[in-house]
Protein backbone atom coordinates (compact mmCIF):
# COMPACT_ATOMS: atom_id res chain seq x y z
CA UNK A 1 0.00 0.00 0.00
CA UNK A 2 2.76 2.52 1.28
CA UNK A 3 4.42 1.81 -2.17
CA UNK A 4 1.63 2.22 -4.06
CA UNK A 5 0.95 5.62 -2.30
CA UNK A 6 4.28 6.78 -3.09
CA UNK A 7 4.04 5.53 -7.04
CA UNK A 8 0.81 7.60 -7.19
CA UNK A 9 2.46 10.32 -5.34
CA UNK A 10 5.39 10.83 -7.35
CA UNK A 11 3.34 10.29 -10.25
CA UNK A 12 1.10 13.23 -9.30
CA UNK A 13 4.52 15.52 -8.99
CA UNK A 14 5.84 14.48 -12.44
CA UNK A 15 2.09 15.38 -14.26
CA UNK A 16 1.19 18.18 -11.67
CA UNK A 17 -0.21 21.32 -13.09
CA UNK A 18 2.15 23.34 -14.60
CA UNK A 19 2.96 26.48 -12.18
CA UNK A 20 2.61 29.32 -15.05
CA UNK A 21 4.37 32.40 -15.51
CA UNK A 22 2.88 35.60 -16.73
CA UNK A 23 4.90 37.23 -19.64
CA UNK A 24 4.84 40.22 -20.79
CA UNK A 25 6.52 41.96 -24.22
CA UNK A 26 6.38 43.33 -27.31
CA UNK A 27 5.33 41.10 -30.53
CA UNK A 28 5.33 42.67 -33.63
CA UNK A 29 4.51 46.00 -32.09
CA UNK A 30 1.68 44.97 -29.31
CA UNK A 31 2.42 44.70 -26.20
CA UNK A 32 1.19 41.08 -25.09
CA UNK A 33 0.73 39.25 -22.07
CA UNK A 34 0.70 35.00 -21.55
CA UNK A 35 0.57 32.89 -19.46
CA UNK A 36 3.08 29.83 -19.73
CA UNK A 37 4.73 27.12 -18.24
CA UNK A 38 8.63 28.04 -17.51
CA UNK A 39 9.74 25.09 -20.33
CA UNK A 40 7.65 27.25 -22.70
CA UNK A 41 9.90 27.82 -25.74
CA UNK A 42 9.53 31.40 -27.51
CA UNK A 43 8.75 29.67 -30.63
CA UNK A 44 6.19 27.69 -28.93
CA UNK A 45 4.39 30.54 -27.58
CA UNK A 46 4.68 32.58 -30.66
CA UNK A 47 3.19 29.75 -32.74
CA UNK A 48 0.61 28.17 -29.41
CA UNK A 49 -0.49 31.49 -27.35
CA UNK A 50 -0.25 34.22 -30.03
CA UNK A 51 -1.13 31.99 -33.28
CA UNK A 52 1.58 33.51 -35.12
CA UNK A 53 2.61 30.68 -36.59
CA UNK A 54 4.68 32.27 -39.64
CA UNK A 55 7.93 30.98 -37.41
CA UNK A 56 8.48 27.68 -38.16
CA UNK A 57 9.73 24.75 -35.95
CA UNK A 58 12.38 22.96 -38.20
CA UNK A 59 14.65 20.82 -35.76
CA UNK A 60 13.75 22.36 -32.82
CA UNK A 61 17.06 21.94 -31.75
CA UNK A 62 19.25 24.91 -33.01
CA UNK A 63 20.29 22.99 -36.34
CA UNK A 64 18.57 24.70 -38.69
CA UNK A 65 17.34 28.14 -38.19
CA UNK A 66 13.46 27.82 -39.48
CA UNK A 67 12.71 29.53 -36.08
CA UNK A 68 14.78 32.50 -35.83
CA UNK A 69 12.91 36.02 -35.05
CA UNK A 70 14.86 39.48 -34.23
CA UNK A 71 14.77 40.18 -30.44
CA UNK A 72 15.63 44.11 -29.84
CA UNK A 73 16.46 43.70 -33.83
CA UNK A 74 18.97 40.73 -33.07
CA UNK A 75 18.43 37.55 -34.65
CA UNK A 76 18.29 34.84 -32.41
CA UNK A 77 17.33 31.11 -32.66
CA UNK A 78 13.78 31.05 -30.81
CA UNK A 79 13.44 26.85 -30.59
CA UNK A 80 16.47 27.49 -28.24
CA UNK A 81 15.09 30.30 -26.20
CA UNK A 82 12.71 30.25 -23.11
CA UNK A 83 9.11 32.53 -23.08
CA UNK A 84 9.95 33.51 -19.50
CA UNK A 85 13.48 34.87 -20.59
CA UNK A 86 11.86 37.06 -22.68
CA UNK A 87 9.70 39.10 -20.07
CA UNK A 88 9.68 42.68 -21.30
CA UNK A 89 11.71 41.72 -24.38
CA UNK A 90 10.65 43.02 -28.05
CA UNK A 91 10.24 40.84 -30.72
CA UNK A 92 9.79 41.10 -34.57
CA UNK A 93 8.46 37.88 -36.49
CA UNK A 94 7.85 37.13 -40.44
CA UNK A 95 4.56 38.73 -39.26
CA UNK A 96 5.38 41.71 -37.91
CA UNK A 97 7.81 43.21 -40.80
CA UNK A 98 5.52 44.68 -43.53
CA UNK A 99 4.90 48.00 -43.42
CA UNK A 100 1.15 49.38 -44.13
CA UNK A 101 0.02 46.86 -46.47
CA UNK A 102 3.85 47.19 -48.44
CA UNK A 103 6.20 44.31 -47.78
CA UNK A 104 9.14 44.57 -46.64
CA UNK A 105 11.93 45.29 -49.34
CA UNK A 106 13.35 41.55 -48.66
CA UNK A 107 10.42 40.18 -49.15
CA UNK A 108 9.48 41.89 -52.07
CA UNK A 109 13.09 40.64 -53.26
CA UNK A 110 12.66 37.11 -52.16
CA UNK A 111 9.78 36.74 -54.41
CA UNK A 112 11.69 38.81 -57.07
CA UNK A 113 14.50 36.45 -57.51
CA UNK A 114 12.29 33.06 -56.45
CA UNK A 115 14.34 32.27 -53.68
CA UNK A 116 11.98 29.68 -52.26
CA UNK A 117 10.56 26.54 -53.50
CA UNK A 118 8.73 24.52 -50.53
CA UNK A 119 8.97 27.65 -48.42
CA UNK A 120 9.55 26.30 -45.12
CA UNK A 121 12.72 27.63 -44.33
CA UNK A 122 11.82 31.38 -46.23
CA UNK A 123 10.54 33.27 -42.96
CA UNK A 124 13.62 32.15 -41.07
CA UNK A 125 15.78 32.93 -43.82
CA UNK A 126 14.06 36.58 -44.01
CA UNK A 127 14.71 37.31 -40.39
CA UNK A 128 18.19 36.31 -40.08
CA UNK A 129 18.62 38.71 -43.30
CA UNK A 130 17.16 41.45 -41.35
CA UNK A 131 19.37 40.65 -38.73
CA UNK A 132 22.19 40.27 -41.13
CA UNK A 133 21.80 43.98 -42.33
CA UNK A 134 21.24 45.52 -39.00
CA UNK A 135 24.72 43.84 -37.91
CA UNK A 136 26.36 45.77 -40.74
CA UNK A 137 29.47 43.01 -41.26
CA UNK A 138 28.80 41.66 -44.65
CA UNK A 139 30.38 43.32 -47.53
CA UNK A 140 31.21 40.87 -49.56
CA UNK A 141 28.84 37.37 -51.56
CA UNK A 142 31.22 35.21 -49.02
CA UNK A 143 30.56 37.65 -46.49
CA UNK A 144 26.77 36.97 -46.97
CA UNK A 145 27.33 33.53 -47.35
CA UNK A 146 29.06 32.74 -43.65
CA UNK A 147 27.06 35.00 -42.28
CA UNK A 148 23.86 33.53 -43.72
CA UNK A 149 25.06 29.85 -43.07
CA UNK A 150 22.84 29.42 -39.78
CA UNK A 151 19.49 28.92 -42.25
CA UNK A 152 19.49 25.89 -44.09
CA UNK A 153 17.60 25.60 -47.54
CA UNK A 154 16.02 22.02 -47.57
CA UNK A 155 15.11 23.29 -51.41
CA UNK A 156 18.98 24.73 -51.78
CA UNK A 157 17.16 27.54 -53.22
CA UNK A 158 20.88 29.48 -51.61
CA UNK A 159 21.63 31.03 -55.07
CA UNK A 160 18.62 33.36 -55.27
CA UNK A 161 18.58 33.71 -51.58
CA UNK A 162 22.15 35.19 -51.73
CA UNK A 163 20.81 37.53 -54.80
CA UNK A 164 17.32 38.55 -52.69
CA UNK A 165 20.19 39.93 -49.97
CA UNK A 166 22.62 41.55 -52.23
CA UNK A 167 20.08 43.40 -53.97
CA UNK A 168 18.29 44.59 -50.79
CA UNK A 169 21.81 45.38 -49.49
CA UNK A 170 22.86 47.41 -52.40
CA UNK A 171 19.71 49.36 -52.64
CA UNK A 172 20.57 50.35 -48.99
CA UNK A 173 16.89 50.42 -47.99
CA UNK A 174 17.08 50.53 -44.51
CA UNK A 175 15.73 47.14 -42.86
CA UNK A 176 13.24 47.44 -39.96
CA UNK A 177 11.70 45.10 -37.78
CA UNK A 178 13.30 46.51 -34.81
CA UNK A 179 16.40 48.60 -34.70
CA UNK A 180 19.36 47.49 -33.57
CA UNK A 181 20.51 48.08 -29.61
CA UNK B 1 11.06 19.20 -21.25
CA UNK B 2 10.84 17.73 -17.63
CA UNK B 3 8.81 20.84 -15.24
CA UNK B 4 11.55 23.04 -13.75
CA UNK B 5 10.96 26.36 -11.42
CA UNK B 6 12.34 29.51 -12.78
CA UNK B 7 14.10 32.09 -11.44
CA UNK B 8 15.94 35.37 -12.37
CA UNK B 9 18.69 35.90 -9.83
CA UNK B 10 19.11 39.73 -9.06
CA UNK B 11 22.95 39.99 -8.13
CA UNK B 12 25.74 37.58 -8.43
CA UNK B 13 25.44 37.02 -4.37
CA UNK B 14 21.77 36.19 -5.22
CA UNK B 15 22.78 34.01 -8.02
CA UNK B 16 25.61 32.13 -5.41
CA UNK B 17 22.78 31.70 -2.86
CA UNK B 18 20.27 30.46 -4.83
CA UNK B 19 22.61 27.54 -6.80
CA UNK B 20 24.06 26.72 -3.25
CA UNK B 21 20.34 26.46 -1.65
CA UNK B 22 19.57 23.41 -4.49
CA UNK B 23 21.94 20.32 -5.84
CA UNK B 24 19.36 20.43 -9.33
CA UNK B 25 19.65 23.75 -9.53
CA UNK B 26 21.45 25.31 -12.71
CA UNK B 27 21.60 28.54 -14.06
CA UNK B 28 20.67 29.35 -17.82
CA UNK B 29 22.69 32.30 -20.01
CA UNK B 30 22.18 31.78 -23.24
CA UNK B 31 20.38 28.63 -23.60
CA UNK B 32 21.68 27.27 -25.96
CA UNK B 33 23.41 24.12 -25.04
CA UNK B 34 21.00 23.66 -21.01
CA UNK B 35 17.84 23.99 -23.32
CA UNK B 36 18.78 21.64 -26.02
CA UNK B 37 20.01 19.59 -23.49
CA UNK B 38 16.94 19.60 -21.29
CA UNK B 39 14.79 18.62 -23.89
CA UNK B 40 16.85 15.60 -25.00
CA UNK B 41 16.30 14.60 -20.99
CA UNK B 42 19.92 14.71 -20.65
CA UNK B 43 19.80 17.49 -18.36
CA UNK B 44 16.79 17.27 -15.99
CA UNK B 45 16.76 20.45 -13.68
CA UNK B 46 14.37 21.30 -11.01
CA UNK B 47 15.18 25.04 -11.21
CA UNK B 48 16.55 27.61 -13.49
CA UNK B 49 18.21 30.41 -12.42
CA UNK B 50 18.31 33.02 -14.63
CA UNK B 51 21.57 34.98 -15.13
CA UNK B 52 21.22 37.39 -18.28
CA UNK B 53 20.03 40.29 -15.72
CA UNK B 54 23.06 40.04 -14.15
CA UNK B 55 25.79 43.57 -14.78
CA UNK B 56 28.57 41.11 -16.19
CA UNK B 57 27.85 42.11 -19.75
CA UNK B 58 31.41 44.22 -20.31
CA UNK B 59 34.70 44.04 -21.87
CA UNK B 60 36.85 46.16 -20.14
CA UNK B 61 40.66 46.97 -19.38
CA UNK B 62 42.29 44.89 -16.71
CA UNK B 63 45.19 46.23 -14.58
CA UNK B 64 47.66 44.18 -16.07
CA UNK B 65 47.72 45.83 -19.28
CA UNK B 66 45.13 42.43 -20.60
CA UNK B 67 41.27 42.78 -21.00
CA UNK B 68 38.61 41.27 -18.52
CA UNK B 69 35.36 39.89 -20.50
CA UNK B 70 31.96 39.48 -18.40
CA UNK B 71 30.89 36.23 -18.46
CA UNK B 72 27.47 37.30 -20.04
CA UNK B 73 29.44 38.73 -22.94
CA UNK B 74 27.56 37.18 -25.81
CA UNK B 75 29.72 35.52 -28.58
CA UNK B 76 28.91 37.68 -31.30
CA UNK B 77 29.23 40.87 -29.45
CA UNK B 78 33.01 39.79 -28.23
CA UNK B 79 33.86 38.84 -31.75
CA UNK B 80 33.52 42.28 -33.16
CA UNK B 81 34.38 44.03 -30.06
CA UNK B 82 37.21 46.87 -31.53
CA UNK B 83 39.62 45.73 -28.90
CA UNK B 84 39.42 41.93 -29.26
CA UNK B 85 39.42 42.63 -32.93
CA UNK B 86 42.30 44.80 -32.91
CA UNK B 87 44.40 43.45 -29.99
CA UNK B 88 43.04 39.68 -30.07
CA UNK B 89 42.26 38.87 -33.40
CA UNK B 90 43.14 35.00 -32.49
CA UNK B 91 39.74 34.83 -30.61
CA UNK B 92 37.56 36.53 -32.94
CA UNK B 93 38.77 34.09 -35.60
CA UNK B 94 37.79 31.64 -33.19
CA UNK B 95 34.47 32.60 -32.05
CA UNK B 96 33.37 33.76 -35.80
CA UNK B 97 34.25 29.92 -36.80
CA UNK B 98 31.79 29.02 -34.16
CA UNK B 99 28.07 27.82 -34.56
CA UNK B 100 26.00 30.23 -36.63
CA UNK B 101 25.03 34.06 -36.50
CA UNK B 102 21.90 33.29 -34.35
CA UNK B 103 23.53 30.99 -31.86
CA UNK B 104 26.27 33.69 -31.48
CA UNK B 105 23.77 36.38 -30.72
CA UNK B 106 22.59 34.11 -27.80
CA UNK B 107 26.09 32.37 -26.73
CA UNK B 108 27.65 33.35 -23.69
CA UNK B 109 31.35 33.45 -22.45
CA UNK B 110 30.28 32.03 -19.82
CA UNK B 111 27.77 29.31 -21.21
CA UNK B 112 30.65 28.30 -23.98
CA UNK B 113 33.56 27.78 -21.81
CA UNK B 114 30.61 25.11 -19.67
CA UNK B 115 28.83 23.48 -23.23
CA UNK B 116 28.79 19.79 -23.13
CA UNK B 117 30.43 17.90 -25.50
CA UNK B 118 28.36 16.67 -28.64
CA UNK B 119 28.85 12.64 -28.70
CA UNK B 120 25.72 11.27 -29.65
CA UNK B 121 25.48 8.79 -26.95
CA UNK B 122 25.95 11.10 -25.01
CA UNK B 123 22.81 12.91 -26.17
CA UNK B 124 20.77 9.41 -26.87
CA UNK B 125 19.55 8.39 -23.27
CA UNK B 126 18.90 4.78 -25.05
CA UNK B 127 22.17 4.09 -25.04
CA UNK B 128 25.14 3.56 -22.25
CA UNK B 129 27.18 6.54 -21.68
CA UNK B 130 29.13 7.21 -18.78
CA UNK B 131 29.19 11.03 -18.66
CA UNK B 132 25.64 11.56 -18.85
CA UNK B 133 25.18 8.30 -16.17
CA UNK B 134 27.89 6.88 -14.34
CA UNK B 135 29.44 3.54 -14.39
CA UNK B 136 26.77 2.69 -17.78
CA UNK B 137 29.35 2.28 -19.86
CA UNK B 138 31.00 4.33 -22.88
CA UNK B 139 28.85 3.67 -26.32
CA UNK B 140 31.82 5.16 -27.89
CA UNK B 141 34.48 3.13 -27.75
CA UNK B 142 33.51 0.00 -29.70
CA UNK B 143 30.94 2.31 -31.18
CA UNK B 144 30.24 5.46 -34.11
CA UNK B 145 33.30 7.40 -32.91
CA UNK B 146 34.67 9.31 -35.94
CA UNK B 147 34.13 13.09 -33.95
CA UNK B 148 36.06 11.29 -31.13
CA UNK B 149 39.24 12.02 -28.85
CA UNK B 150 42.65 11.18 -30.10
CA UNK B 151 43.94 12.35 -26.76
CA UNK B 152 43.94 11.98 -23.35
CA UNK B 153 41.15 10.12 -23.70
CA UNK B 154 40.60 7.08 -20.46
CA UNK B 155 38.72 3.69 -20.97
CA UNK B 156 35.50 5.43 -19.48
CA UNK B 157 35.20 8.14 -22.04
CA UNK B 158 36.72 9.52 -25.31
CA UNK B 159 34.43 12.12 -26.13
CA UNK B 160 35.45 16.16 -27.20
CA UNK B 161 35.01 19.19 -25.78
CA UNK B 162 33.56 20.80 -28.59
CA UNK B 163 34.38 24.93 -28.32
CA UNK B 164 36.16 27.27 -30.81
CA UNK B 165 36.29 29.86 -28.39
CA UNK B 166 38.14 27.70 -25.60
CA UNK B 167 40.75 26.70 -28.01
CA UNK B 168 41.69 30.48 -28.39
CA UNK B 169 41.68 30.94 -24.89
CA UNK B 170 43.84 27.79 -24.14
CA UNK B 171 46.42 29.43 -26.33
CA UNK B 172 45.94 32.79 -24.99
CA UNK B 173 46.68 31.75 -21.81
CA UNK B 174 42.91 33.46 -20.29
CA UNK B 175 41.97 33.15 -16.54
CA UNK B 176 38.16 31.91 -15.72
CA UNK B 177 36.69 33.85 -13.22
CA UNK B 178 34.35 32.26 -10.57
CA UNK B 179 32.55 33.64 -7.13
CA UNK B 180 31.26 30.56 -4.98
CA UNK B 181 29.98 30.67 -1.34
CA UNK B 182 33.75 30.59 -0.30
CA UNK B 183 34.73 34.20 -2.51
CA UNK B 184 36.04 34.87 -5.69
CA UNK B 185 38.59 32.69 -7.48
CA UNK B 186 40.91 32.90 -10.80
CA UNK B 187 41.49 29.84 -12.59
CA UNK B 188 44.39 29.17 -14.89
CA UNK B 189 42.69 28.47 -18.25
CA UNK B 190 44.60 25.27 -18.25
CA UNK B 191 43.15 24.08 -15.26
CA UNK B 192 39.55 25.20 -16.21
CA UNK B 193 38.65 21.85 -18.04
CA UNK B 194 39.70 18.26 -17.56
CA UNK B 195 40.45 14.95 -18.42
CA UNK B 196 38.11 12.19 -18.09
CA UNK B 197 39.84 9.71 -16.10
CA UNK B 198 37.57 7.62 -14.16
CA UNK B 199 34.90 10.74 -13.53
CA UNK B 200 33.59 11.61 -17.33
CA UNK B 201 30.62 13.01 -15.37
CA UNK B 202 32.91 16.56 -14.39
CA UNK B 203 33.85 18.34 -17.10
CA UNK B 204 35.68 21.08 -15.69
CA UNK B 205 36.85 22.13 -11.85
CA UNK B 206 34.10 24.76 -11.55
CA UNK B 207 32.50 23.92 -8.02
CA UNK B 208 28.66 23.19 -8.50
CA UNK B 209 27.94 26.08 -6.33
CA UNK B 210 30.02 28.86 -8.27
CA UNK B 211 29.36 31.24 -10.72
CA UNK B 212 31.86 32.42 -13.81
CA UNK B 213 31.72 36.17 -13.65
CA UNK B 214 34.70 37.27 -16.05
CA UNK B 215 37.34 35.53 -17.82
CA UNK B 216 40.70 37.38 -18.13
CA UNK B 217 42.72 38.31 -20.92
CA UNK B 218 46.76 38.74 -20.36
CA UNK B 219 48.23 41.24 -22.50
CA UNK B 220 50.11 39.23 -24.71
CA UNK B 221 47.92 39.03 -27.47
CA UNK B 222 49.99 37.57 -30.62
CA UNK B 223 47.88 40.37 -32.55
CA UNK B 224 50.51 39.76 -35.68
CA UNK B 225 51.25 36.10 -36.01
CA UNK B 226 48.43 34.07 -35.23
CA UNK B 227 46.03 31.80 -36.98
CA UNK B 228 42.51 29.56 -36.29
CA UNK B 229 42.29 26.66 -38.84
CA UNK B 230 39.10 24.44 -38.04
CA UNK B 231 38.31 21.67 -40.17
CA UNK B 232 34.94 19.87 -40.22
CA UNK B 233 32.34 18.19 -42.25
CA UNK B 234 30.76 21.07 -44.06
CA UNK B 235 31.84 24.64 -44.41
CA UNK B 236 30.63 26.33 -41.93
CA UNK B 237 27.61 25.42 -38.92
CA UNK B 238 29.28 21.93 -37.93
CA UNK B 239 31.74 21.42 -35.01
CA UNK B 240 35.19 20.54 -35.66
CA UNK B 241 36.74 17.56 -36.47
CA UNK B 242 40.40 19.24 -35.62
CA UNK B 243 41.03 22.91 -34.84
CA UNK B 244 43.97 24.64 -34.70
CA UNK B 245 44.93 28.05 -32.77
CA UNK B 246 48.26 29.21 -33.50
CA UNK B 247 50.38 31.59 -32.18
CA UNK B 248 53.63 32.92 -33.08
CA UNK B 249 56.64 35.57 -31.86
CA UNK B 250 58.65 36.16 -34.48
CA UNK B 251 62.52 37.24 -34.08
CA UNK B 252 63.17 37.94 -38.20
CA UNK B 253 63.07 34.12 -39.26
CA UNK B 254 63.02 32.59 -35.63
CA UNK B 255 60.40 32.20 -33.01
CA UNK B 256 60.80 33.46 -30.08
CA UNK B 257 57.55 32.10 -28.53
CA UNK B 258 54.78 29.94 -29.87
CA UNK B 259 51.43 28.91 -28.58
CA UNK B 260 49.90 25.87 -29.52
CA UNK B 261 46.73 24.53 -29.01
CA UNK B 262 43.87 22.08 -30.74
CA UNK B 263 40.42 21.60 -30.19
CA UNK B 264 37.99 18.19 -31.63
CA UNK B 265 41.01 16.12 -30.80
CA UNK B 266 40.33 15.42 -26.28
CA UNK B 267 38.42 15.70 -23.46
CA UNK B 268 39.51 19.49 -23.31
CA UNK B 269 41.34 22.41 -25.14
CA UNK B 270 44.62 20.48 -25.93
CA UNK B 271 48.07 22.13 -25.22
CA UNK B 272 51.54 20.59 -25.11
CA UNK B 273 54.26 22.09 -23.48
CA UNK B 274 57.12 20.13 -25.10
CA UNK B 275 56.03 20.76 -28.68
CA UNK B 276 56.04 24.75 -28.13
CA UNK B 277 59.43 24.42 -26.53
CA UNK B 278 60.11 22.34 -29.65
CA UNK B 279 59.26 25.58 -31.72
CA UNK B 280 61.15 28.07 -29.50
CA UNK B 281 64.75 29.16 -30.78
CA UNK B 282 63.46 26.86 -34.21
CA UNK B 283 63.56 28.85 -37.21
CA UNK B 284 59.94 29.40 -38.55
CA UNK B 285 59.81 26.91 -41.30
CA UNK B 286 57.24 24.15 -42.22
CA UNK B 287 60.30 21.53 -41.09
CA UNK B 288 60.12 23.22 -37.51
CA UNK B 289 56.44 22.95 -37.62
CA UNK B 290 56.18 19.65 -38.70
CA UNK B 291 58.33 18.76 -35.58
CA UNK B 292 56.59 20.25 -33.06
CA UNK B 293 53.33 18.42 -34.90
CA UNK B 294 55.18 14.91 -34.26
CA UNK B 295 55.82 15.96 -30.58
CA UNK B 296 52.01 17.08 -29.61
CA UNK B 297 50.75 13.77 -31.63
CA UNK B 298 53.35 11.07 -29.85
CA UNK B 299 50.51 9.69 -28.07
CA UNK B 300 47.98 10.25 -30.33
CA UNK B 301 45.84 6.88 -30.68
CA UNK B 302 42.27 6.24 -32.98
CA UNK B 303 39.68 4.48 -32.29
CA UNK B 304 38.29 3.50 -35.47
CA UNK B 305 36.48 5.85 -36.99
CA UNK B 306 38.55 8.18 -35.61
CA UNK B 307 41.85 7.17 -36.64
CA UNK B 308 42.01 9.92 -39.92
CA UNK B 309 42.41 12.34 -37.48
CA UNK B 310 45.72 11.90 -36.17
CA UNK B 311 46.94 12.49 -39.74
CA UNK B 312 44.70 15.66 -39.92
CA UNK B 313 45.48 17.14 -37.00
CA UNK B 314 49.25 16.48 -38.00
CA UNK B 315 48.73 18.60 -41.57
CA UNK B 316 46.55 21.29 -40.01
CA UNK B 317 48.73 21.73 -37.08
CA UNK B 318 51.44 22.41 -39.71
CA UNK B 319 49.47 24.47 -42.00
CA UNK B 320 47.98 26.82 -39.10
CA UNK B 321 51.58 27.29 -37.91
CA UNK B 322 52.14 28.29 -41.71
CA UNK B 323 49.93 30.68 -41.50
CA UNK B 324 50.43 32.51 -38.49
CA UNK B 325 53.83 32.98 -39.57
CA UNK B 326 53.05 34.19 -42.84
CA UNK B 327 50.86 36.82 -41.43
CA UNK B 328 47.93 35.32 -43.52
CA UNK B 329 45.64 33.76 -40.94
CA UNK B 330 42.90 31.75 -42.01
CA UNK B 331 39.62 33.60 -43.24
CA UNK B 332 36.31 32.71 -41.58
CA UNK B 333 34.39 34.17 -44.30
CA UNK B 334 36.44 32.79 -47.36
CA UNK B 335 37.12 29.14 -46.41
CA UNK B 336 39.71 28.26 -48.77
CA UNK B 337 42.49 26.79 -47.04
CA UNK B 338 45.55 28.60 -48.41
C1 LIG C 1 23.47 23.64 -33.71
C2 LIG C 1 24.59 24.16 -32.84
C3 LIG C 1 25.86 24.31 -33.38
C4 LIG C 1 26.92 24.78 -32.60
N1 LIG C 1 28.16 24.89 -33.16
C5 LIG C 1 29.20 25.30 -32.39
C6 LIG C 1 30.52 25.38 -32.92
O1 LIG C 1 30.75 25.12 -34.10
N2 LIG C 1 31.52 25.79 -32.09
C7 LIG C 1 31.29 26.10 -30.79
O2 LIG C 1 32.23 26.47 -30.10
N3 LIG C 1 30.07 26.01 -30.26
C8 LIG C 1 29.02 25.61 -31.03
N4 LIG C 1 27.78 25.51 -30.47
C9 LIG C 1 27.64 25.60 -29.02
C10 LIG C 1 27.43 26.98 -28.49
O3 LIG C 1 28.60 27.74 -28.67
C11 LIG C 1 27.11 26.82 -27.00
O4 LIG C 1 25.87 26.18 -26.88
C12 LIG C 1 27.08 28.15 -26.28
O5 LIG C 1 28.34 28.76 -26.29
C13 LIG C 1 26.63 27.96 -24.83
O6 LIG C 1 26.46 29.24 -24.23
P1 LIG C 1 25.06 29.66 -23.57
O7 LIG C 1 25.24 30.99 -22.97
O8 LIG C 1 23.95 29.51 -24.55
O9 LIG C 1 24.97 28.54 -22.45
P2 LIG C 1 23.72 27.92 -21.66
O10 LIG C 1 23.07 26.89 -22.51
O11 LIG C 1 22.86 28.98 -21.08
O12 LIG C 1 24.50 27.22 -20.46
C14 LIG C 1 25.42 26.17 -20.67
C15 LIG C 1 25.88 25.67 -19.30
O13 LIG C 1 26.66 26.65 -18.65
C16 LIG C 1 26.12 26.99 -17.38
N5 LIG C 1 26.38 28.43 -17.23
C17 LIG C 1 26.11 29.40 -18.14
N6 LIG C 1 26.63 30.57 -17.72
C18 LIG C 1 27.24 30.34 -16.53
C19 LIG C 1 27.97 31.16 -15.60
N7 LIG C 1 28.19 32.47 -15.83
N8 LIG C 1 28.45 30.60 -14.48
C20 LIG C 1 28.25 29.26 -14.23
N9 LIG C 1 27.58 28.44 -15.07
C21 LIG C 1 27.08 28.98 -16.19
C22 LIG C 1 24.69 26.57 -17.43
O14 LIG C 1 24.19 26.24 -16.15
C23 LIG C 1 24.74 25.37 -18.35
O15 LIG C 1 25.06 24.22 -17.62
C24 LIG C 1 26.69 25.09 -31.24
C25 LIG C 1 25.42 24.97 -30.70
C26 LIG C 1 24.37 24.50 -31.48
C27 LIG C 1 23.02 24.37 -30.87
S1 LIG D 1 32.61 9.02 -25.21
FE1 LIG D 1 32.02 9.84 -23.21
S2 LIG D 1 30.17 10.98 -23.70
FE2 LIG D 1 30.46 9.52 -25.42
S3 LIG D 1 29.40 7.61 -24.85
FE3 LIG D 1 31.49 7.41 -24.10
S4 LIG D 1 31.26 8.12 -21.97
FE4 LIG D 1 29.50 8.92 -23.05
S1 LIG E 1 13.74 24.98 -35.28
FE1 LIG E 1 15.10 26.32 -34.26
S2 LIG E 1 16.93 26.00 -35.33
FE2 LIG E 1 15.65 24.48 -36.23
S1 LIG F 1 12.51 26.74 -49.71
FE1 LIG F 1 12.19 24.70 -49.06
S2 LIG F 1 13.56 24.61 -47.36
FE2 LIG F 1 14.10 26.48 -48.25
Amino acid sequence: MAHHASAAASRAERFAAPAKTTVTFRVNGTNRTINVAPWTTLLDALRVNLDLTGTKKGCDQGQCGACTVLIGGRRVLSCLSLAVMQDGAEVTTIEGLARDGKLHPLQRAFIDHDAFQCGYCTPGQICSAVGLINEGKARSPDEIRELMSGNICRCGAYTAILAAIEEVMANGRAPSGGAAR
Amino acid sequence: MNNFDYARATDVADAVRRIAADANARFVAGGTNLVDLIKEGVARPSRLIDITHLPLDRVEDAADGGLRIGALVRNSDLAWHPQIEARYPLLASALLAGASAQLRNMATTGGNLLQRTRCFYFYDTTTPCNKREPGSGCSARDGVNRMHAILGASEHCIAVHPSDMCVALAALEARVLATGPEGDRSIPFAEFHRLPGDRPEIDTTLRADEIITAVELPAKCFAKNYSYLKVRDRLSYAFALVSVAAALDLDGGSIKEARLALGGVAHKPWRNRAAEDALTGAPATRESFARAADVLLREARGYGHNDFKIDLARRAIVRALTQAAAGTPQSQADKRIR
